[in-house]
């Protein structure tokens, strides 16, 4: 009798530990979905701000300033919902642009242009590695949560499901072709 | 920053994987950066100074050969040690699959965490078996790299997720600057790789050879790399044995002259490459380069354009193709200018900046890494271990 009230006692020890480690796993997951999540954000960010200063600056024909500015505009300011388009609108808008490397060499050859030609070949090389990384952990999440041991004992408590951040984030050519 | 890499194979073998990890530190190190590196090695070697010793690696059977791995308590407790002394901003991975010192560290660390996925293995059994094991190692990996589409391809396949691809670097210009050595000059095709591991395609060329010799005699091959000579040219009629010359094993120094002298390079490989360094290599020579058609080949040659491609284990086509490149200078230079242009992208200055990118994206707002309390020693790790038994 007592011997199976020991082992009763073991198993639903050993239980225990056992979730409590997935809630650590899970835990962790979600802090790293965070930190992606906010990587991601300063990269759009500051892909953003570049495209305005670029539209701004006078370097670029009117007509593809206006719809650079445009773009890069709506993209800063897009509530939560509509962010996805508008940072797709901005990539589009940005290959539209910089679709020829003459321009990128007249962006170059304008006073601080190098530098912002730099800043906006880093911006558009890194977001979409940010927001590899930041689906990369949504996933890895999202596997765990759908386990039975996650849904049954409610581990994942009160946190959204993660959801991927989904866009357009193709690069333009002219800036990322270094070959040259 | 301070950089923690850490290193699965022995640092006392050369290998792809190492040469990698040396310049990427040794880059990262001119930049003003902190490194450190975490390697298995036998305490009497020599070690940079930016190197740490995790102890001697131990052959073990894995995968259907021997290999040198670190793992166990002592291994364990230094890489925790490591992590604790270094307070990393970043720590690099590489090889996290492989059940070495990348999974210890995978295991024992938490905080900013890029691994680096250098070979495309097809699944194994074992690591079918040590999944649940892997995954809630690998979910731990902030950033994923892969160094060819096709490594990242067998990447998601295998593990889910995803990954960004980084090639590996190459200092393009110490090729490039090499002087070539007039002794392996005129008419000569070059071959650098282990002459007894048959997945280098020596013995595809050695089939070959026979061909482009019956039409262009004077050609010499000229062959650098570890193996048995004579077994090599066993399948050679024996007056044809005396165009072949083996060089054995070549200083850095020497492979980049031999890339530099050679009218035609030719990487016959067979398969097991995800990406192959060579390649970008003889590129930086201004080597013409002629390879089979595996998929990281191609991707490497730009479908063609940066070097020709023949089919896998066709001896013919691979004849062929040669005579044909031979032949034509013309051709040659060409592929000489456009492959010139085309490695620019795998030099270091390029790939090294790439990786600071990855760096800077995942330590942006994440906390410094630290040694993961969940998986330590004594009781937390007991529990760590009984929650993985049951997974």
């Amino acid at each position: 009798m007592t011997a199976t009230l020991i082992w009763i006692l073991v198993a639903l020890v050993a239980i225990g530990l056992y979730l409590s480690w997935t809630a650590g796993r899970l835990d962790r997951l979600h802090a790293r979905i965070d930190a992606a999540r906010a990587a991601l954000d300063a990269q759009l960010l500051r892909r953003a701000s570049v495209a305005q200063e670029l539209a701004t600056s006078g370097v670029l024909d009117p007509a593809a300033s206006i719809v650079l500015y445009e773009a890069a505009h709506a993209a800063r300011q897009a509530e939560e919902e509509q962010r996805e388009v508008a940072e797709s609108e901005l990539s589009q808008a940005l290959r539209a642009v910089f679709a020829e490397a003459p321009q990128v060499e007249a962006v170059r050859e304008a006073p601080g242009g190098e530098e912002a030609a730099r800043e906006l070949t880093e911006a558009v090389r890194r977001v979409p590695m940010a927001r590899r990384f930041h689906n990369d952990a949504v996933r890895a999440a999202r596997a765990l949560r759908r386990h039975r041991k996650v849904r049954w004992f409610r581990l994942a408590g009160h946190a959204p499901f993660p959801l991927a951040f989904e866009m357009d984030d193709e690069p333009p050519t002219a800036l990322t072709d270094r070959a040259a | 920053m301070r950089i923690g890499i850490v290193c699965p194979y022995s640092w006392d073998v050369p290998g792809g994987v190492q040469f990698h990890i040396r310049d990427l530190a040794e880059y990262f190190i001119r930049l003003g950066h902190e490194v450190s590196v975490l390697a298995p090695a036998d305490d009497d070697t020599p070690l940079p100074p930016y190197v740490v010793s995790a102890g001697r690696a131990v052959p073990v059977p894995y995968n259907g050969s021997v290999a040198r791995l670190n793992f166990g308590f002592l291994s364990a407790a230094r890489v925790r040690r490591w992590l604790h002394d270094g307070e990393f901003d970043v720590i690099h991975i590489h090889e996290p699959t492989s059940p070495s010192l990348g999974l210890l560290a995978c295991w024992a660390a938490q905080g900013p965490i890029v691994a680096t996925f250098h070979t495309s293995n097809p699944r194994s059994r074992a690591m079918i078996a040590a999944y649940a094991i892997l995954q809630a190692a690998l979910e731990k990996i902030s950033a994923r790299i892969a160094v060819s589409e096709y490594a990242r391809r067998t990447l998601v396949e295998h593990l889910g997720g995803d990954a960004v691809v980084i090639p590996n670097g190459v200092d393009v210009d110490f090729f490039a600057k090499a002087d070539p050595n007039p002794d392996w000059q005129g008419d000569t095709i070059g071959f650098i790789g282990r002459i007894d591991e048959p997945r280098k395609g020596l013995p595809v060329l050695m089939r070959a050879l026979p061909k482009i010799l019956a039409a262009r005699p004077q050609t010499r091959l000229l062959v650098a790399g570890r193996g048995d000579e004579e077994e090599a040219v066993q399948s050679l009629p024996a007056e044809l044995r005396s165009r072949v010359e083996f060089l054995g094993m070549i200083s850095d120094q020497d492979k980049a002259r031999l890339l530099r002298s050679v009218d035609l390079y030719v990487a016959p490989n067979t398969g097991g490459e995800s990406f192959g360094i060579i390649l970008v290599e003889a590129l930086s020579a201004g080597a013409p380069v002629l390879a089979s058609d595996l998929d990281a080949f191609a991707q490497v040659l730009d479908q063609g354009a940066a070097g020709e491609l023949f089919t896998n284990e066709d001896a013919d086509a691979l004849a062929e193709a040669a005579l044909r490149l031979l032949e034509d200078p013309a051709r040659r230079a060409k592929l000489r200018d456009r492959g010139s242009t085309h490695v620019r992208r795998f030099d270091w200055s390029t790939v090294g900046a790439d990786i600071l990118s990855v760096y800077e994206t995942v330590t942006a707002g994440a906390a410094a890494v630290a040694a993961d309390e969940r998986a330590g020693g004594g009781g937390s790790g007991l529990r760590a271990r009984l929650g993985l038994a049951r997974d």
